[in-house]
């Protein structure tokens, strides 16, 4: 045996600080991410763990959606409605937080609870079946992890991200309405008419495309971390706690990015 | 008949921790082998390289020809389908009761219909002696329940290569002389390929064909079981006598100097055949124990003449006390074409191997042993 090949012992370091290692990172999550795209088409497609998944994915999130749609609705509200106040432009009220609730507040507080409670539910389920050795049966058994558990994951919670947008949307519309017209004495006529002066519905259909895109990437960061999870109920753990972070970081990057294109493709009402 | 498994120069490390390196083997088709090795040496880490599941760097694998440490993935997927595996905790799906974890590959590889299905799951299950728990999930039941059903799935397919880790560990002494006997008496019945992993030396004496040894990231060594349990080499000396005098330490490699006094002292209580009974099945001396036979009524392993032709062939490159050994266990027309010069000297016949010797250098305390090259 020649001495480079002699075993050496662990090192505290060993890669962490190496300058590839992000570039590895997000090359290998990119890649994972093109073989969820190859494995989509394959048949037969597993329906049954796609209804459940979206089942489970939609009982982790829309309960604490709606909690947190309320108030974030409400909070809209009240900051335009005295801005709009200060500046005299009372009349736009309800155009301004229709607005502000369509097109960024309902994708963020989706991305918020997609990649929070669903994403981290994801990887917990997949991050426990690795370690018990779940996923190696499963490919030993000839049946691709990928296409079995991670394709209808990924699927559901787009879809469900899709309906939760929606219920953003429309709770956030409500409860925007409830403290403009409620609390704050503006009234419905008023409210009503400048919804539809400025807002167009090219903004719902932006909201619902950021809300596709985010439940895409929540889904695949949370399959990946879940399924490279490794060294025990710790390595789970802290695949959770990195998906959560990850998925954040990728979804405000992404919602810049959309919003920007939105606002080329997509000229404002009346300018 | 069972498929070989042929093992070159394999190496494998996760980062720069280096798990073992060069290990070459062949697992001889039909027969039953054991892999021996103190706990962390990677035998987990070896089972998985086998089917694919973790790729080394650097060596062979070669399996019905293809080299699955290069071949593309879907001829992995289609080599895959010669191996049943039953993994370390039995890995059975947690959200599927018994019945629906057993049936899964024939749900997914066969056209059986629903009644066939059920038939063959019930059949296994009684096999590993798990009537009546087809409606369990794998939390509500026990480690070793958990490891039989694991052993039922993997078997449900008949597969060529049968890879069990650790199938004894946790369950009791009775279960495990059941289990040992289940795997000779499947052993007969399909013909296929075993590597079994495992601590109980008990199993180690008597159930395999061949026995292997890990130890300091390397493959100590590998042969015929009269090899091994015949060997002087002082690690397998000590593993398979289960004492704490000898190389292999608690945590660390121990020195040389304290080595040499513990073995002195051994030999002063006189040696292993006065030790006492150890651990885990281990007995002293290094007695060759008959192998287990299948349960009266089942067909003669068809394993058991390949092999005799195999080391028939090679029975001028071992040990005396080897040869001696294995020589017991010959039939008579194999003996005399052996003793007449009949068969050609083929040292790489396969199924052995002895580590290179500065690979183990360290490890040898005891004088080298007699007759080895
Ligand atoms: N996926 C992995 N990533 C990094 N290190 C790993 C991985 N799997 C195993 N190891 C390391 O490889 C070594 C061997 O592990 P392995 O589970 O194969 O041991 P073993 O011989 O099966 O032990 P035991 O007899 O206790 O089951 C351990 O040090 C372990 O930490
Ligand atoms: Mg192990």
């Amino acid at each position: 045996m020649s001495a480079p090949e002699e075993p050496q012992a662990p090192g505290l370091l060993d890669g962490r600080y190496s300058p590839t290692r992000p570039l590895r990172a997000s090359g290998n999550l990119f890649a994972f991410a093109l073989d969820v795209a190859r494995s989509l088409p394959k048949r037969p497609f597993q329906l049954r763990e796609f209804v459940q998944q979206t089942w489970f994915v939609a009982s982790v999130t829309i309960l604490p959606t709606a909690l947190v749609a309320i108030p974030f609705g409400a909070v809209i509200a009240l900051q335009l409605g005295s801005l709009t106040r200060q500046l005299g432009a009372q009349s736009f009220t309800g155009s301004a937080s229709v607005l502000a609730v369509l097109r960024e507040a309902s994708p963020i507080v989706t991305a918020l609870l997609i990649a929070g409670a669903g994403g981290s539910a994801i990887c917990a389920d997949l991050g426990a079946r690795k370690i018990r050795d779940e996923i190696d049966a499963m490919e030993v058994l000839g049946i691709s992890p990928i296409q079995r558990l991670v394709v209808p994951r990924v699927l559901a919670s787009m879809l469900v991200a899709v309906l939760l947008n929606g219920l953003v949307s429309v709770v956030g519309v409500v409860g925007g309405y409830f403290f403009n017209v409620v609390l704050q004495g503006g009234t419905p006529g008023a409210y009503l008419a400048s919804f539809s002066a400025l807002a167009q519905v090219e903004d719902f259909w932006s909201g619902e495309i950021k809300a596709l895109v985010f439940g895409l990437i929540a889904g695949i960061v949370a399959s990946y971390k879940g399924l490279t999870a490794g060294g025990g109920p710790k390595g789970v753990g802290d695949a959770v706690n990195q998906a959560v972070v990850i998925t954040f970081l990728l979804l405000f990057a992404v919602n810049f990015v959309l919003t920007a294109v939105y606002f080329q493709l997509v000229p404002p009402k009346g300018a | 008949m069972g498929v070989a498994v042929q093992v070159e120069g394999l190496s494998k490390s996760f980062g720069s921790q280096n798990i073992w390196s060069d290990v070459t083997l062949t697992l001889p088709p039909g027969e039953i082998s054991v892999l021996l090795g103190p706990s962390g040496t990677g035998k987990s880490v070896f089972l998985k390289s086998l089917v694919g599941l973790l790729k080394p760097e650097r060596g062979s694998i070669v399996i019905s020809d293809t080299d699955i440490v290069r071949c593309g993935e879907s001829r992995l997927y289609e080599v895959r389908k010669l191996f049943g595996v039953l993994f370390q905790d039995g890995a059975l799906f947690g959200s599927m009761d018994l019945f629906d974890n057993i049936a899964f590959p024939l749900r997914e590889h066969t056209r059986k219909g629903e009644s066939e299905i059920r038939r063959i799951v019930l059949e296994k299950m009684e096999m590993v002696g798990l009537q009546g728990a087809e409606g369990k999930l794998p939390g509500e039941i026990s480690g070793g329940m958990r490891k039989r059903a694991g052993l039922a799935r993997a078997l449900v397919l008949d597969p060529e290569i049968v890879l069990f880790d650790e199938p004894d560990s946790g369950l009791d002494p009775v279960r495990v002389a059941y289990l040992n006997q289940l795997i000779v008496d499947l052993n007969a019945q399909i013909d296929a390929t075993f590597l079994i992993v495992t601590h109980d030396i008990g199993t180690a004496r008597t159930v395999p064909d061949n026995l292997g040894l890990l130890f300091r990231r390397h493959l100590a060594m590998f042969g015929p079981r009269e090899q091994l349990l015949t060997s002087q080499e002082p690690v397998v000396r000590q593993f398979l006598n289960g004492r704490r005098e000898g190389p292999i330490g608690m945590s660390e490699e121990k020195d040389v100097a304290q080595v040499e006094a513990e073995m002195a002292a051994l030999e002063a209580r006189g040696g292993d055949q006065h030790n006492g009974v150890g651990p885990k099945g281990a007995t002293g001396g290094d007695a060759v124990p008959p192998q287990l036979p299948p349960s009266p009524g089942l067909p003669e392993r068809q394993a058991v003449r390949r092999r005799q032709e195999r080391v028939a062939r090679m029975l001028h490159t071992y040990d005396p006390a080897t040869a001696d050994a294995i020589r017991a266990t010959l039939p008579a027309d194999l003996l005399t074409q052996a003793d007449a010069g009949v068969f050609e000297p083929t040292p790489v016949a396969g199924g052995r191997h002895w580590a290179a010797d500065d690979e183990v250098g360290e490890a040898r305390v005891l004088p080298a042993p007699r007759g080895r090259r």
